[in-house]
């Protein structure tokens, strides 16, 4: 391999030749616009963000600003990408966005491709979105409340294997905010369902079970969440298939808070 | 949107009280969740359930015949004495399905409008992949049951609408209203009982969900087969009485 | 114990006449040397320090203020202890959330003498074997104390209810991993990052809710402010608004992690970079073995130049898949599976017969870039060559039968065929290395205190404990040892001399700092030119990996040393940057990385040409065995690098300092390996 410049793309005029319609908007204040780009050359290979890449190089080229989306492992762990598109929270695979790849689509495809929508995650630019509420939800109490050097020997407290297997299932959440974009509610409960679950399994969990449910779902609908219809769009939509029984289960908790007077 | 305001950097030595994020709230109830509205609608769903399935099971004694239905509804009215007055049990009745739905539209609504606010800019395109038909109905399907419902107590209760005549005898209302001649009512009765089906279906897998008995896989398996077998047992029950008196099985 | 002294006690180096490549490329300086770590038996000196260092008076605690940067393991850890401490944190990340941290993705586990399956493991043995794995160029005291802390790890991790895996009696799992003898690695299935991260993430945001830690999220440092000699604050950007802001406290962290994105193509997240301790480099803390460098050998391999990241599969594969190539060049683009068995090179079973295709990372992956070098690669021709080998299940397939596979490596399998759109199941897996960590970082003494009074460096980001090799399972456990119980120790021997005297916004140095930032910023939004920051930081890791990847040479390094320069003068000169500084500007915040990217490259080059001998990830080609082993010079090199920044006017590069600390082994003796 030698030190070429990497201007130019190794797609050729053989590749997919797509229509885009994406989501523009300059800032959060700013109203915005679905804009129509043509994007020919595109491998089957490609990443759904790796196309979006070589449509920016084009802008770029072109004198267009490039269009800002989020993403960052690009392996399907850091929750950082999320786009609308065709309709679907990280289009028509249960993946994140980064791992969707252009083979799902076939020459002459259009692609509309937009923001999550929630008033919770209000659009920053573009396709960026603000997703800060989700971490205002844990501070409220998504954590076990134990300081450092303070933890017994991790040998002291025997956990059953199935409940360290379900908490372990529905910690995978990587909180892309897929569940919200996709339901119809702009609920975050699966988001939720998911943390108080996972803490819930466990022993270590148990001392601030009832106020961690209370005060998490306080500050999700503080945040302009909307509720729970229990439709399923979203662990449809969730790509690391997080089931909706974490839904029930932080219902059932809250209901218990709500017996043990919280 | 507002950005929460950040603090512009801090000198060291400052004892800034640093208040992380200004959104933060405190003091959260229980009582005072969406999820706590969801329990709302939940139990009152319950209560809905409990009586449309005794409302059914009463009007099959149709096929009775016109002495032990009247009777039936009779017993309604003198059920208790001397204990409750004349009336007493089914005054009861309607008092706790008047705060029932009450209680139910009002979460309803609230809910509604929550959702509405939590996505105020809609998705140019969106494709719905898990919902059912009856989750989509599960708000307009629920107004025109309010709806069916006030037609409903005009028509039998308070017979305000009567197109069969009034008579003392509720047997010959239920009878002369589904007569051939007036078809439209069975219609609006049959239509009715198939937005009651799709409501029950979605609604007694949804109260599980949110009463929290759904916790696995199987389980929701049996909500959700709990709720069509509800559904079509209460608003088939319901439907056989107009069906058999427009084919002439009951007269 | 036993002591052992190693022979380069008594032959000390003398600065500059060792290293005859890099003459004229830098300025031989004083010898530099570790002045925190106590004396004695090594398992005492970190009790000794952790009682040497001075405490902090609670009621002073929150009249201090610490600047972390960075949320990953090492960031989050140590900024949720120091604010439990009841120290005031402000802490920064370029993402939209602490938890979406690089260490998210690291997979396989995480070691710790806990010694739970009796096998014979000890602190002292975890110490050994990473010295060794080290292959002897970490600094001894630092890595038994991360040895000795790393039960703790496990049992503070535990306690915030991290998911490891457990066995049917409710106990904790082990696993072996990464090639060593014992079982101590804890897991949480292949997502043990993830798992890890959040919940130091939780204990972080914990804090948030309790007051003591603020959270900049979206933020980006751009500047170190050094006052007096002491680093005080950081210049970062508002990546919403484009606001610079100034930050002043009373310590920084950086805890930034690797630089492994120089290479453009790595297993790195998109955004991980460079800027944050090499803006510190710049005002003086010194940069140890930059040019040590892992290659991670089961990466999916390059599919165009389109592509924007390389994705790591576990090394696990290669317990059961065996490494092929085709021995004529005329098979490589046939179906692997018309290739009869006799035409087949399983190259690592037939040089290293007795390790096969388990011979440590460095190894495989070198080898692997000679069989495509030699033009036997397969795959997909990208820039004339074919870089990939095959990963053969067959024979596990028929060995073990389908299920068994699917059973250990299904999800690999899966993400395999993700990615590339084929079967592994029905079609030998194709891999090649790829970039993924680096062992070099900013030089810290014992308390992880740069050469900048004030500047603490924790994680990836410094280069403490890893010598020129990491071993795997243990970037997890150096993470989660500096934040939760190093760092939160060291540190409040320097907010002792507190409460520190307020800086003064105004103060010329914060002035300077936040105008350097500020004329960088207007200097790419004015120059206007042709070329794309991505194209410039692909052709710069088009240069890294070509000359200063796995395979390093005297004439290779100079040529891409002087490739570098141009193109970085080109860069200047020459980039785009469309749209405004006051809103998000992705082009914006690459420029700015990239431009960091093509001064380290510059001076890991430099590194490595200096260090012409072969250790750990660092292979030159001058200097190897008979048989083309690595060759290590303990004689020579038995040293820590340390570069500091200094530029050469006349050259209109850098020309750096070498600070050499040299390593010495009292509890450990120094061996060559061989894995034939």
């Amino acid at each position: 391999m030698t030190a070429t410049a990497g201007t130019e793309s190794d797609t050729t005029s053989d590749g997919m030749k797509l229509t885009l319609k994406i989501w523009r908007q300059a800032n959060p204040e700013t109203p915005g616009a679905m804009h129509t780009f043509h994007l020919e050359g595109v491998s089957p290979d490609m990443s759904f963000l790796e196309m979006l890449d070589v449509l920016n190089e084009q802008l770029n080229a072109e004198g267009e600003e490039p269009i800002a989306f989020d993403s960052d492992c690009r392996e399907g762990i850091c929750g950082m990408c999320g786009l609308m598109i065709n309709g679907q929270a990280h289009g028509p695979e249960v993946t994140t966005t980064c791992q969707l790849h252009m083979r799902t689509f076939s020459d002459g495809d259009e692609i509309t491709i937009e923001p999550w929508r929630a008033d919770a995650f209000p659009v920053l630019k573009d396709l960026c979105v603000d997703r800060s509420s989700f971490d205002r939800i844990i501070q409220q109490g998504g954590y076990v409340s134990v300081n450092t050097g303070s933890a017994p020997e991790a040998h002291s407290i025997q956990v059953p294997k199935d409940a360290a297997d379900r908490a372990f299932d529905v910690a995978t959440c990587i909180g892309c905010g897929a569940c919200v974009a996709a339901c119809p509610n702009g609920s975050a409960s699966l988001f939720m369902g998911a943390k108080i679950t996972h803490l819930g399994e466990l022993p270590q969990g148990q001392a601030e079970r009832d106020a961690r449910v209370v005060n998490m779902v306080g500050q999700h609908d503080h945040e302009g969440f909307g509720g729970c219809t229990n439709i399923g769009e979203c662990t449809a939509a969730c790509p690391k298939e997080i089931p909706l029984d974490v839904i029930s289960q932080l219902n059932k908790d809250l209901r218990t808070a709500m017996r043990h007077g919280h | 949107m507002s950005h929460p305001p950040r603090p512009s950097g801090f000198r060291s030595g400052d004892t800034v009280a640093c208040v992380a994020t200004p959104t933060l709230i405190k003091g959260s109830r229980s009582t005072r969740s969406t999820i706590a509205l969801k329990l709302l609608m939940a139990v009152t769903g319950l209560v809905f359930i409990g009586y449309v399935l005794l409302h059914m099971y009463g009007n099959l004694k149709v096929f009775a015949g016109q002495e032990a239905f009247d009777e039936y509804a009779h017993h309604l009215r003198t059920f208790g004495e001397p204990m409750l007055p004349y009336g007493g049990l089914l005054w009861t009745v309607r008092v706790v399905l008047l705060l029932s739905i009450v209680g139910h539209a009002y979460a309803a609504f609230a809910l509604w409008a929550r959702a509405g606010r939590a996505r105020t800019q809609k998705y140019v395109v969106r494709k719905a992949v898990a919902s059912t038909l009856s989750s989509k109905m599960m708000r307009w399907g629920g107004v025109a049951l309010l709806l069916f419902v006030i037609f409903h107590l005009l028509h039998f209760t308070t017979q305000t609408v009567h197109p069969g005549g009034v008579t003392e005898s509720p047997y010959e209302r239920v009878v002369n209203s589904f007569a051939p001649e007036y078809w439209y009512l069975t219609v609006i009765y049959l239509l009715a009982m198939v937005a009651l089906a799709m409501h029950l279906r979605h609604g007694v897998w949804s109260a599980s969900q949110t009463l929290g008995l759904t916790n696995s896989a199987a389980s929701r398996t049996r909500a959700n087969l709990a709720g069509v077998f509800l559904a079509v047992v209460i608003a088939g029950g319901f439907a056989l009485v107009p069906l058999s008196i427009l084919l002439g099985l009951v007269d | 114990m036993t002591e052992f002294t190693s022979d380069v006690d008594s032959h000390p180096d003398s600065p500059g006449q060792d290293s005859d490549d890099a003459v004229g490329y830098y300025v031989p300086g004083e010898p530099i040397a570790d002045t925190k770590a106590p004396g004695g038996p090594i398992s005492e000196r970190w009790n000794t320090r952790k009682f040497e260092a001075r405490l902090v008076n609670p009621a002073n605690r929150r009249k201090l203020s610490v600047i972390m940067v960075g949320t990953g393991l090492a960031g989050a850890s140590a900024a949720a202890t120091l604010g439990e401490a009841g120290y005031v944190v402000k802490s920064f990340c370029y993402q939209d959330s602490p938890r979406r941290a690089h260490s998210i993705a690291a997979q396989g586990g995480i070691n710790a003498a806990k010694n739970y399956k009796e096998d014979g493991d000890s602190v002292h043995r975890l110490f050994y074997d990473t010295v060794k794995g080290g292959d002897y160029r970490s600094r001894e005291s630092n890595v038994y104390r991360l040895a000795e802390v790393s039960t703790n790890i496990i049992d503070q991790c535990v306690a915030q209810g991290v998911p490891f895996a457990r066995e049917y009696g409710g106990l904790l799992d082990n696993r072996s991993f990464g090639g060593v003898q014992v079982s101590r690695t804890f897991y949480a299935r292949g997502q043990t990052g993830q798992q890890l991260l959040i919940g130091a993430y939780q204990a972080l945001e914990r804090q948030v809710n309790a007051g003591t830690v603020t959270t900049y999220t979206r933020h980006e440092m751009l500047e170190l402010i050094v006052v007096d000699g002491k680093a005080r604050g950081i210049i970062a950007r508002d990546m919403v608004t484009g606001e610079i802001e100034t930050h002043l406290a009373d310590v920084v962290v950086l805890a930034s992690g690797g630089y492994g994105n120089v290479f453009y193509l790595s297993t790195n997240a998109m955004g991980c970079n460079v800027t944050a301790t090499w803006r510190a480099h710049r005002k003086g803390a010194y940069m140890a073995n930059p040019c040590y460098t892992q290659i991670h050998p089961t990466c999916i391999p390059v599919s165009g130049t389109h592509q924007s990241k390389l994705t790591l599969m576990s090394e696990s594969l290669r317990n059961d898949g065996r490494i092929w190539v085709p021995k004529n060049k005329a098979d490589c683009t046939k179906d692997p599976r018309d290739i009869p068995e006799e035409d087949r090179d399983y190259y690592l079973e037939r040089i290293y017969p007795s390790f096969g295709n388990l011979v440590p990372r460095d190894i495989a992956s070198r080898q692997a870039k000679n069989m495509c070098d030699e033009g036997r690669g397969v795959g997909p021709e990208v820039e004339g060559v074919r870089r990939g080998v095959y990963l053969d299940f067959a024979d596990a397939i028929g060995r073990l039968g389908r299920d068994a596979v699917e059973d250990k490596y299904g999800n690999l399998f899966d993400m395999y065929a993700r990615i590339t759109g084929e079967d592994p199941y029905q079609v030998p897996m194709r891999i090649y290395p790829a970039v993924h960590y680096v062992m070099g970082g900013l030089w810290v003494d014992y308390d992880l205190q740069s050469t900048i009074p004030g500047l603490f460096v924790t994680g990836e980001a410094n280069f403490s404990d890893h010598g020129a090799n990491r071993l795997g399972a243990s970037a997890l456990m150096q993470g989660l040892a500096d934040g939760y119980f190093v760092l939160p120790h060291t540190i409040r021997d320097y907010l002792a001399d507190g409460p520190f005297e307020a800086v003064d916004p105004s103060h010329p140095a914060v002035v300077e700092a936040r105008r350097s930032v500020e004329d960088r910023i207007e200097h790419f939004m004015t120059v206007q030119g042709t070329r794309s920051v991505d194209s410039y930081h692909r052709e710069l890791g088009n240069i890294m990996w070509e000359y200063c990847g796995m395979e390093r040479t005297e004439d290779g390094l100079k040529k891409a040393i002087d490739l570098i320069r141009g193109l970085r003068d080109d860069f200047w000169r020459n980039v785009k940057v469309l749209g405004s500084a006051a809103t998000l500007n992705q082009s914006l915040e690459k420029a700015g990385r990239v431009a960091d990217f093509f001064e380290l490259g510059e001076l890991m080059c430099i590194d490595a040409l200096n260090r012409r001998e072969s250790c750990g990830g660092h292979f030159r080609g001058e200097s190897q065995t008979e048989d083309g082993e690595a060759l290590r010079h303990d004689d020579q090199f038995a040293y820590v690098a340390a570069w500091e920044f200094a530029m050469d006017e006349g050259l209109g590069a850098q020309k750096p300092v070498l600070h050499k600390e040299d390593l010495t082994y009292t509890a450990i003796e120094m061996k060559q390996r061989s894995y034939k």
